[in-house]
């Protein structure tokens, strides 16, 4: 029998004051049912022998101390997951809705398990080291920072720049190149309409929607609910990858939002704050989340993160990339030069980087060139750069010929590697015999960084 | 606990603030620190605040589901370290819980609430040898015994500090547990039974008879370290650095080939599969002193990002307890903890859920003098007790921190306390990692004060050149005077260019980008890159700095630098780092014998 309360004794912000009148449980989920009709979700976020302070997950507007019945239900923050979500869009609270209109759905989806979205951290000696692939047809990314089954890799973005675009093509294209069953679990944490239709359309475009399991949260929705909703889409991804043995690919975004909500709360709580307003438990917060990936020892599945962030007034220091930077696996940094000269995905490809790579590629899992190509490519490339500054000093004709060749090679790099469309897959080996096309330019004792067995084998062939 | 104290021994929950926890009815039984078990979910907890009418404590798991009202007991003791046999290659969270055991018993891979594993197996069986006789006189620290821990580690059992007496009885050789009695003590005619295992509060500094001067180097087998900013047996490092400038590779590169004899390694706060990555490549990688996994000289304490704050605090001081442990028996131990920026973030946010006053940027005004207390357990000590033939033991604890600063900043509260606390500075710079110039160590903003406590032992292992008589003193000096005046020409040679400098100045900048390229970075992925033996390094610098000599002198006779030296065997010696072994000196010799003979032909 659940227990109600008919009156609020104050209502500070998103926080609600309940005079203490029986024994409720630490974090337990209440309803708060107003007189209009609505329920609104909340949590108990502190109590002492007079007073149980809830935090309500929706909007406050609208409650006052006496038009509201708050009925605890014994019970924390569950989310319904079952198979039947593949194809749907789901809100912040788990119901499916109408991404057109917002408007959440009569249906509901049959419950297979309900689990508690806060989960369990991981035994870090029960996880496994991440060293298997996976093919998202991007030349960049496979190519020079490829993501690894168990992954966090977040991109780091600006206004402006086609990230969602990017975003879109990840999910649609990403599969890991053994049989094993692959699925997406996309989740939008404030992001604005236009886009979320943008998303859905894409999907259904390249045929994967199938495959993909949606969480919105809109722009306009409470900025309370940003902080559940990635907590649902992992909870999913966690049923699914541990419990029935698949390899998810979870992709958030935009964690900037996420973040901004999360110091929104922190002042109505009147926390003290650290940097620029950031509570400063961002953290170990942060780390709630982008924990949730990895391998464990004796299970099949796993969970990759490609977390999507924009970097305020485009500064990679601000709290928002610096914390994901310290803990994620690497990072992938666009570029607003390289989106001016119509070069997609605009990747700063120096500024990037993926640390699980070195282990994971090579022969038997990509192709034995890999890692020479890959480091190749980076040196060259900052070589470029270099010569590319020169000229504006000495003029092109005072180049020497390994200096012009550097320039050639950069162009090509940039408009036939790192540039494809939004829609072509490439294979590793496609990507792969694009680099060595790219670095024929060069001459061989440029080379310093591939072994001579593959200039043998792949570069003398080209020319 | 006794039945007649049980009354005392109980209170309740009074009110519940995410970890923390006011408790009522043992205001008065209860002692700071020590450890309370709370609710029925068996959560432990540390009593961090006394009142009159309630305390407070905070909870090393989350407070999910708990009622107020529910039942509180006191343990009656502070969060203390089991000491024994079994410590060796096992992994451990903050509060000692074996993770092992815990993943063998769920295989779910989760850390549930309120499971309780003794740290240290009760049932395994080591063999035991005593080295002790009957109506010995013991004195706290002696050495009992001793077992076998790993094929190549020893584990002296000392008695506990503060414990000395006659032996009344000890146990012959054979197998034991570590709760069986092994030996007895009369101590003021009160006879004491102990086991192999003893247990230490992580707060509490373990005594030893006296604190020495480091005089030995730590050799980490990273040569810009080694030569440069050399950390001393018993001295103390910080490893600030952005994101991305290599703060783990550099940890772990120490935790494979310093020599060290036993390295304590805190994961504190950082990614999980940080922890899953030095597992695998510590089982795989063979210690080449000793023929077995490096995993055996290595204990793990891992409380990860996503674990309980208050038990990433106390993860610090748990692993320094157990190198003192080892340092103890007297052996030299290193703590590498990464990162003490993360341990200072949980400072801060138990510091705001209890509402202090904040000091900088949210830190809690107490961060210093935390800091202080972890950094001041280095050192070098004349251990307590000697061993059966009674001779005494040196030992050292060695504490390499890094230090994850918010946007790069140096000048943010944990950096610029901890540089008050440390003999050593690796200052990791993100422009150096974007060049990708590994180990990205900063030359100009990193320092080492322990230079001239190491520099006689440096001197008794020289390699012995006659034709470049500089020791290694002499050869840091001179590298430092070539990077410095490097800098400085950088600003010249934007306004002239490089090839209008005197000849002098052009020879600096090609020393410069020797030393760099050639020295200074160093592949930790590459077979051969990744360790330098100290003969390797000196012969490897001092081949640089023959140029440098007899460049100079070159010069003084109008010698032209573009003559010096063809493409060829500069390419030698940028290829020494990794394609001579450390034990193919003779090879660098051949090379310095080539060189010089280049070098001194050109002088008419």
């Amino acid at each position: 029998m659940s227990v109600i309360y008919k009156k609020i004794q104050q209502i500070i912000g998103p926080l609600i004051f309940l005079k203490n009148e029986h024994n409720a449980q630490y974090g337990e989920i209440v309803k708060i049912k107003t007189n209009d009709g609505k329920t609104r979700t909340g949590q108990v976020v502190k109590m002492d022998e007079q007073v149980i302070v809830v935090e309500v997950f929706e909007e406050t507007t609208g409650i006052s101390s006496e038009n509201a019945e708050i009925i605890f239900t014994e019970d924390t923050f569950q989310v319904k997951i079952s198979k039947d979500m593949f194809g749907q869009t789901f809100n912040s609270l788990g119901k499916p809705i109408d991404i057109k209109t917002k408007i959440a759905l009569d249906s509901d989806i049959l419950t297979e398990v309900q689990r508690d979205i806060n989960g369990v951290p991981i035994n870090p000696f029960a996880r496994e080291y991440p060293v298997d692939i996976i093919q998202t047809g991007i030349s960049v990314i496979d190519g020079l920072f490829t993501l690894i089954r168990g992954q966090k890799l977040p991109i780091f973005s600006v206004q402006g720049l086609p990230h969602n675009k990017l975003a879109a093509q990840i999910a649609s294209q990403a599969k890991v190149i053994s049989e094993e069953s692959f699925v997406i679990i996309f989740c939008g944490i404030g992001i604005i309409h236009d886009d979320a239709i943008y998303f859905l359309k894409r999907f259904q475009e390249t045929g994967s929607l199938q495959n993909i399991i949606s969480f919105i949260n809109f722009a306009d929705d409470p900025i309370i609910e940003r902080l559940i909703i990635p907590r649902i889409a992992l909870t999913t991804a966690e049923y699914f990858a541990f419990e029935k043995d698949m390899h998810v690919l979870v992709i958030l975004i935009d964690m900037t939002n996420y973040a901004e909500a999360l110091r929104e709360l922190s002042t109505a709580k009147e926390e003290i704050p650290s940097r620029k307003g950031y509570p400063g438990y961002i953290y170990s917060d942060f780390a709630s989340l982008y924990e949730r990936t990895g391998k464990i020892k004796g299970k099949k599945g796993s969970i990759t993160q490609i977390p999507i962030l924009t970097m305020p007034n485009d500064d990679i220091s601000h709290p928002i990339p610096d914390t994901t930077g310290y803990i994620t696996e690497g990072q992938l940094v666009l570029s607003r030069d390289l989106h001016k000269k119509g070069v997609y995905p605009p990747f700063e490809v120096l500024a990037s980087i993926s640390r699980l790579m070195k282990d994971a590629i090579g022969a038997e899992k990509t192709r034995e060139d890999h890692a020479d190509i890959s480091s190749q490519l980076l040196s060259s490339y900052s070589n470029y750069l270099e010569v590319k500054d020169l000229i504006s000093i000495v003029g092109e004709d005072g180049l020497n010929y390994e200096q012009k060749n550097l320039l050639k090679f950069g162009i090509d790099f940039e408009q036939r590697f790192l540039n494809q469309k939004e829609d072509e897959n490439r294979t590793f080996e496609n990507t792969l015999n694009i680099a060595w096309d790219v670095i024929s330019n060069l001459n061989p004792n440029q080379l310093m960084r591939i072994h001579q067995k593959y200039i043998d084998k792949y570069f003398q062939a080209r020319v | 606990m006794e039945e007649s104290n049980k009354g005392f021994n109980t209170g309740y929950i009074s009110a519940i603030i995410g970890s923390l926890i006011k408790i009522k009815g043992l205001e008065n039984h209860v002692r700071l620190h020590d450890l309370v078990k709370i609710s029925n979910y068996q959560i432990l907890g540390e009593v961090i605040q006394i009142y009159s009418d309630h305390i407070i404590a905070q909870c090393y798991e989350n407070t999910i589901r708990v009622k107020l009202n529910e039942e509180v007991i006191n343990l009656n003791e502070p969060l203390s370290m089991e000491l024994a046999p079994g410590l060796i290659s096992n992994v451990f969270d903050g509060i000692q819980r074996p993770l092992k055991e815990v993943f063998k018993n769920f295989g779910s891979g989760g850390l549930e609430r309120g499971i309780k594993f003794p740290p240290l197996s009760r049932t395994r069986k080591w063999h035991f040898i005593p080295l002790r006789k009957i109506k010995d006189k013991i004195n706290s620290g002696d050495i009992i015994g001793t077992v076998q821990e790993t094929q190549n580690f020893e584990h002296n059992i000392m008695v506990p500090p503060y414990h000395s007496g006659t032996l009344s009885f000890i146990s012959d050789e054979g197998d034991y547990t570590i709760i069986d009695e092994i030996y007895k003590l009369k101590i003021n005619s009160q006879e004491k039974s102990f086991s192999m295992m003893q247990k230490w509060p992580i707060t509490v500094n373990r005594p030893y008879a006296r604190k020495e001067n480091p005089s030995e180097p730590l050799i980490t087998g990273m040569r810009v370290i080694d030569l440069l900013f050399p950390i001393a047996k018993g001295g103390t490092t910080a490893i600030p650095g952005g994101f991305g400038t290599g703060k783990t590779v550099i940890q772990q590169s120490l935790a494979k080939w310093s020599n060290a004899d036993v390295v304590v390694f805190i994961g504190c706060g950082e990614p999980g599969n940080e922890i899953a990555n030095i597992l695998k490549q510590f089982s795989e990688i063979i210690n080449p002193q000793t023929g077995r996994p490096l995993l055996e000289r290595i204990v793990l304490i891992a409380n990860t990002s996503n674990m309980p704050v208050s038990a990433r605090e106390a993860s610090l001081f748990s692993g320094v307890t157990i190198a003192e442990y080892f340092r103890d028996m007297g052996y030299d131990v290193a703590v590498l903890a990464d990162s003490t920026s993360r341990w200072a973030e949980s400072l801060r946010e138990i510091s705001g859920l209890l509402e202090e006053m904040p000091a900088e940027e949210g830190y809690p005004a107490y961060l210093p003098s935390k800091l202080s207390n972890f950094y001041e357990r280095a050192g070098v000590v004349k251990t307590l007790g000697t061993d059966h033939q009674g001779i005494g033991r040196k030992g050292s604890l060695t504490i390499i921190g890094t230090i994850s600063p918010p946007a790069a900043d140096f000048s943010e509260p944990v950096t610029a306390t901890t540089k008050r606390l440390v003999q050593s500075f690796w200052a990791l710079d993100q422009k150096l990692a974007y060049l990708k110039h590994y180990p990205a160590i900063n030359w100009m903003n990193s320092y080492s004060n322990y230079a001239p406590l190491i520099a006689e032992w440096w001197y008794e292992r020289d390699i012995d050149w006659p034709e470049i008589d500089i020791d290694w003193i002499e050869c840091r000096k001179q590298v430092n005077e070539i990077l410095s005046e490097e800098k400085e020409l950088t600003y010249i040679i934007q306004l002239i260019g490089e090839k209008n400098l005197p000849d002098d100045q052009q020879l600096v900048l090609f020393l410069a980008r020797l030393i760099k390229n050639g020295f200074l970075i160093q592949s930790a992925f590459d077979d051969i890159d990744n360790y330098t033996k100290i003969k390797k390094l000196l012969g490897l610098i001092k081949i640089i700095l023959l140029i440098y000599n007899e460049g100079k002198l070159l010069i003084e006779q109008g010698i032209l630098i573009e003559n010096f030296l063809d493409s060829e065997i500069i390419n030698e010696i940028l290829r020494i780092r990794h394609s001579v072994k450390n034990d193919d000196f003779y090879l660098i010799e051949e090379l310095k014998n080539k060189l010089l003979k280049r070098l001194r032909s050109l002088t008419i």
